[in-house]
């Protein structure tokens, strides 16, 4: 159809070679201000409110500042007294103890749904139904959670008790089970994007290949390892970096459900970000910590470039 | 293909899916057939899932409690003039990456993918500053312009749909004699139409689900957004659970018309942004 469409229209380039040559120079000139014009809006948007808080972020976190008062150089005090910090580091803890809980589950459930849903009937309903955490209010969700966690009244305790006869656990004020239970919450909202990710991961693999393995006489399971699992690996990647990074900035769960409690147990990197910041009013301290989350992100995100290079097995190699 | 035989293995199969889904949509059916329990329901054991009686009022109550008619109203507005002015800035933007030649493009837009990875509490703080200096504190002008002027992602949406237009379209347009302006509005906007529904459901998702922002710039009940106001009504009523999930379900409500409306456009989107990966 394109390549039609494309001899159709073949005649045009010659028709261009007969214009005199200072039109073309002209377009070449006239280009150069349409294209500032056509970005003009966001790269104003890109400069203001992405470059300039950029290196002022920079700035501030080599300051003691509170926002209002004198500013004094602090040079790198800021960073040294952050990893010092006590409820920093808890932060940090919390935050990579999140991550190890919710990552490797919420990926391996997602493509288990996707690889189930791939072929079955009602594939369009039941993707709707999973999607629908992914798309609705974090702090809504965590109001209805809070009740279907609570301990005396909540849902799953209540048919905890009723079904099994267990007394279920404090979720959300014990020390030892608020960041799973947050994590729960978290695989439960996130499922939908991970899945619809490896569907589409799964289109792409090519059904002769699953043809040639049947009439070898591979099985579903060797079908699934052999197959499946490598060519669905830029996918699996892809989804395991953007989970990370979703991971290191925790935020709204903990705070609307336990306010970053019990003592501190749901205290996550974001939640110190905005406690510094805007309880304290320690600015410095504050962006000084969320510098210390972006290279974070940084890392991982150099790590991903770098390495789904080597890692991934790709389809048309 | 098609067989009349019932495999058990596709039965195995569908008893899990529709478990998982139960899953997935139980605390949804949990939250709205609460909210028109009376509060006295809520503590029986074992748990009643129909209300009985109905109490609507629940919703009359939430409503007038707190000003949410208010928030509602912010949100909305705030919502239309962000989806609207992305919409056409990230398209502009988009079509010049694609489609123009200019001097440094591609660094340029090297520069734009390279923002996507700064999270939003680096710059938060110097933001912060820059809408006090200028007086925005406190108002909805802190949260539509920055959200309106930039969204990187957005551009690298439209541009991958861009690029995939062929070239001949616009230089059979320019041969007639169209301009830059005349071909990106008449030509090629209409044929990445549904690249624009997929970012504007994105955005309008993405902004009305928008906690962190709003919770830093806004102070005064009167200017909350949905979200934050549900958060003080949260505060304020912890123990009412109808009330609340009346709240919750108010505030769920657009999201999930909207939802599925757009659902084939939101997974396309959701789809695509996956696969640059």
């Amino acid at each position: 159809m394109n390549r039609k469409l494309s001899d159709r229209v073949g005649t045009a380039p010659a028709l261009h070679q007969e214009e005199p040559k200072r039109n073309y120079l002209n377009t070449k000139k006239t280009d150069a201000l349409w294209g500032a014009f056509f970005i003009l809006p966001q790269m104003v948007g890109l400069i203001i409110f992405s470059l300039i808080p950029l290196i002022m972020a920079f700035a501030i976190s080599m300051m003691n500042w509170d926002g209002f008062g004198e500013k004094t150089f602090a040079g790198f005090d800021n960073f040294v007294s952050q990893f010092k910090d006590e409820e920093f580091r808890t932060a940090i803890v919390n935050t990579l103890y999140y991550t190890v809980l919710t990552v490797p589950t919420g990926i391996l459930l997602a493509m288990l749904v996707a690889v189930g849903l791939n072929k079955v009937k009602g594939k369009v309903i039941y993707r709707l139904i999973y999607f629908m955490p992914t798309i609705t209010m974090s702090v809504a969700v965590a109001v209805v959670f809070m009740w279907l966690f609570n301990a005396d009244f909540g849902l799953i305790n209540l048919y905890l008790k009723e079904w099994f006869g267990i007394q279920g656990p404090k979720w959300l004020t014990d020390t030892r089970i608020v960041m799973p239970s947050i994590a729960l919450l978290s695989i439960w909202m996130g499922l939908g994007t991970n899945m619809v990710l490896f569907l589409a991961g799964l289109q792409g693999i090519s059904s002769s290949y699953y043809e040639a393995a049947q009439i070898d006489g591979a099985t579903k399971w060797q079908q699934m390892r052999h197959i499946t699992v490598p060519l669905l690996s830029p996918t699996t990647f892809f989804v395991t970096i953007m989970s990370i990074i979703g991971s290191f900035q925790v935020f709204d769960q903990s705070f609307v459900m336990t306010s970053g409690g019990p003592a501190k147990a749901s205290y996550t990197i974001v939640f110190h970000i905005y406690e510094t910041a805007f309880v304290d009013f320690t600015f410095g301290k504050s962006t000084a910590s969320a510098v210390i989350l972006f290279i974070m992100i940084l890392t991982v995100t150099l790590f991903q470039m770098k390495m789904s290079k080597r890692w991934v097995h790709y389809e048309d190699q | 293909m098609r067989t009349r035989k019932i495999n058990p293995a596709t039965i195995a199969l569908h008893i899990v899916l529709i478990i998982g889904a139960c899953i997935m949509a139980v605390p949804f059916v949990w939250m709205a057939l609460s909210a028109m329990k009376d509060l006295s329901q809520v503590f029986i054991v074992p748990p009643q899932w129909i209300p009985k009686p109905f109490v609507w009022s629940n919703f009359k109550d939430s409503l007038t409690a707190l000003p949410f008619g208010r928030a509602y109203f912010n949100s909305f507005y705030i919502n239309i003039i962000v989806v609207l002015s992305q919409l056409i800035t990230c398209s502009m933007a988009a079509y010049a990456f694609a489609k123009i030649r200019f001097p440094f493009r591609e660094p340029i837009f090297v520069m734009f993918l390279a923002t996507m990875m700064v999270p939003g509490q680096v710059t938060i703080i110097p933001l912060y500053l820059m809408m006090k200096n200028i007086g925005w504190l406190d108002s909805h002008l802190a949260i539509i312009v920055p959200a309106s002027l930039l969204n990187a992602f957005g551009v690298f949406l439209l541009r991958q749909f861009f690029r995939g237009i062929p070239k001949e379209m616009e230089e059979a347009a320019i041969v007639d004699g169209a301009g830059r302006f005349t071909i990106y509005t008449r030509i090629m906007l209409p044929l990445i139409k549904p690249a624009l529904s997929a970012l504007g459901i994105f955005t309008f998702l993405g902004m009305w689900n928008s906690f962190f922002y709003p919770l830093i710039f806004l102070n005064t009940p009167e200017q909350f957004t949905v979200p934050m106001m549900l958060n003080l009504y949260r505060g304020m009523y912890a123990t009412d659970w109808t009330l609340m999930m009346a709240g919750a379900s108010i505030a769920l409500i657009p999201v999930l018309i909207v939802y599925i409306i757009g659902q084939r456009y939101i997974i396309e989107g959701v789809t695509l942004s996956g696969i640059k990966g």
